[in-house]
């Protein structure tokens, strides 16, 4: 037979983990774009903006009154669900499947760093996300060009975005923190997803309402930043603001604080989330072996 | 210069309260290939995945060309090819992207690359899918694809765990040629294999463990001449059944045989004392009895022998 077989190479230069992150991520992002869950998520996204439009073409109203009112409806309303639903399609079981996949004993035999793999995947990651936002902002500003013109854009928007994508970030330090808890890639999706879709929200409610405290240490509370750009009188500040509302209910009085955060406030909570999860994951993917 | 290198180190792995290893110590050092040999569960996967830093011992270490594998995987890895537990790809990628995706992360020059991963393709008879998806392929093709990825950036090392696990006939005869021409291009090479004859065929050494505990690693002569005792064996075979007076009196009456297995109503397993020369007169004494041989050839039952003797010795 023959072979190829030629004399063993002189010792290869491994690149460096800079550059080896730099190659994961195109690879991964090229696996991410191919993908059937980016086709389903980007009908999920178009169906987001196909439903707002009809609504605000509907409503009209005081939704239209001004742009900034229209903006910060749209975009508040959808750039949470986007993110959050990129955050669990892209990261839910992206450390998770290369366990169950068995991806991962492909990877683990090259000359890579373990965190190598982690950076270049959440890389990866938040890069397909982020066409997501994009593919929403190029519904939303589609509307807005209808309505107000192809003006200029009001620049709340551009510092919302800025904190979406903060705020992106953070979910996705939570999201791949999570399935790096395990090794079946359903059990990475439905615990993110559980979390992102209403699990912190419930437990932002639990702490407001029952301990009666900011829910600082939640980070679906930091997201209330991104529309409250928009609002006349934006809080820019480091500490929240509790408002307490009494009413009556026949013979009981309750009692609720609403607790809004500081935009400043939001984003150290967003970096704060992304550093600690980030942190756990990365010790954590160092840990798990590929048995 | 020392040749290239893999060690174990009083390796130690439990899971959970199972000793899967125990203070294994293992050298292989220079330019040969080695099989490792072990029943099922003896702990031969879990070596090779402590020897590629996919699981960490609970003590010892190893080492590739002396650089640990726990303290610097990626130094140590540089310059190994690893096949473990059919791995695999992302289901999205064709060979080529596949390949390419390795040698580019392995480091093997751009210019290279294409040229590489065409060579070995070719080498695992994959060439006409180099475009197709992986995700679409068939376990055996998988794991040919597998195997090219192993070789892609020309590793002096490799490390192989049933490479051809999968695979069909043709698929195995190919493995066997390729471990062997990579042997002969100076090459350390680590094989795990329940295909004695494989391993007799491509290997130059052998190491057995059973339950965590390596029983012994030498050259194959050696094993078989400490181990097999002084008897060579040949399988024949009859075209009708074997009256039992030929197994129990006629057979082993011929001057030379030692014992006289029945494996089947048709076929033996005898063995013999001498070499060649006995062989050839076994053979004509055999025909002389006019029983039907229709086939005589050498077992591979030698290291079969070693293998199963020094197993059940510790049951
Ligand atoms: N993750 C794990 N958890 C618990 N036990 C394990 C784990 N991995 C391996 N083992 C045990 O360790 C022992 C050695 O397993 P290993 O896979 O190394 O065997 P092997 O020699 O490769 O066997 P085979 O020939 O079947 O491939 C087995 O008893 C196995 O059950
Ligand atoms: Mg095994």
């Amino acid at each position: 037979m023959a072979t190829a077989v030629s004399d063993p190479a002189p010792h290869l230069a491994v690149p460096a983990s800079m550059a080896q992150v730099g190659k994961l991520t195109r690879y991964q992002l090229r696996e991410y774009l191919r993908s059937r869950r980016y086709v389903a998520l980007s009908a999920i996204v178009l169906v987001i903006g196909a439903i707002l439009t009809f609504v605000v073409a509907h409503f009209r109203g005081s939704i239209v009154s001004t742009s900034l009112a229209f903006y910060g409806s749209f975009w508040g309303a959808g750039a949470d669900i986007v993110i959050v639903l990129a955050a669990v399609f892209f990261g839910g079981d992206a450390i998770a499947g290369e366990f169950q996949n068995k991806t991962g004993y492909f990877l683990m035999g090259l000359p890579l760093r373990r965190s190598t793999v982690y950076i270049g995947k959440f890389i990866a990651a938040f890069l397909a996300s982020v066409s997501m936002m994009v593919l929403f902002l190029a519904i939303l500003v589609l509307n807005g060009a209808y309505y107000f013109g192809t003006g200029l854009l009001p620049w709340q928007l551009g510092i919302s975005l800025v904190l979406a994508i903060v705020y992106l970030v953070a979910v996705l330090g939570a999201t791949f923190l999570f399935s790096s808890l395990f090794k079946t890639s359903a059990y990475g999706f439905v615990l993110t997803a559980i979390l992102f879709l209403f699990g912190f929200s419930l437990l932002q409610d639990l702490v407001a309402d029952l301990v009666k405290i900011e829910p600082w240490m939640i980070i679906s509370y930091a997201e209330s930043a991104i529309g409250q750009v928009f609002s006349a009188s934006p809080n820019w500040g480091i500490t929240g603001t509790a408002v307490t509302t009494t009413v009556g209910m026949g013979r009981f009085m309750v009692t609720t604080t609403t607790y809004t955060a500081g935009i400043a406030e939001a984003v150290v909570i967003m970096i704060g989330y992304f550093l600690v999860t980030a942190a756990a994951g990365l010790w954590l993917f160092e840990r798990e072996e590929f048995s | 210069m020392v040749g290239p290198s893999l060690e174990a180190r009083g390796l130690t792995k439990r899971f959970g309260r199972f000793t899967a290893l125990d203070g294994l110590n293992l050298k292989l050092e220079g330019t040969k290939c080695v099989g490792f040999l072990g029943p099922n569960g003896a702990g031969k996967t879990t070596t090779l995945k402590l020897l590629t830093d996919m699981i960490f011992p609970t003590a010892g270490g190893t080492w590739i060309n002396g650089t640990s594998v726990q303290e610097h995987r990626k130094r140590a890895l540089a310059d190994t090819g690893v096949l473990i537990e059919t791995p695999e790809i992302y289901p999205s990628l064709t060979p080529n992207e596949a390949l390419g995706m390795v040698a580019d992360l392995r480091g093997v020059p751009a210019s290279e690359r294409k040229h590489r991963v065409e060579t070995v393709l070719a080498e695992v008879k994959m060439s006409d899918w180099a475009n197709q998806k992986y995700g679409r392929m068939s376990k055996g093709m998988k794991q040919r694809i597998n195997i090219a990825a192993a070789l892609v950036h020309d590793p002096q090392i490799l490390i192989l765990d049933e490479p051809s696990t999968g695979l069909d006939p043709r698929g195995v005869a190919e493995v066997r040629a390729i471990v062997r021409a990579l042997k002969n291009s100076q090459r350390l090479i680590f094989m795990s294999s329940h295909i004695l004859s494989e391993v007799v065929d491509v290997c130059d050494e052998v190491a057995l463990i059973d339950r965590g505990h390596l029983l012994f690693y030498d050259t194959l002569p050696n094993v078989i001449s400490r181990f097999g005792g002084a008897h060579a064996s040949v399988d024949v075979q009859f075209s009708r059944p074997l009256p039992p007076d030929a197994v129990s009196r006629t057979i082993p009456g011929i001057p030379g045989v030692k014992n006289c297995q029945q494996l089947d109503a048709r076929r033996l397993r005898i063995q013999f004392q001498g070499g060649l020369d006995a062989q050839e007169k076994l053979a004509e004494a055999l025909v002389g009895q006019h029983l039907g041989l229709v086939s005589f050839s050498e077992s591979e039952s030698a290291l079969e022998e070693v293998y199963l003797s020094q197993i059940s010795r510790g049951d």
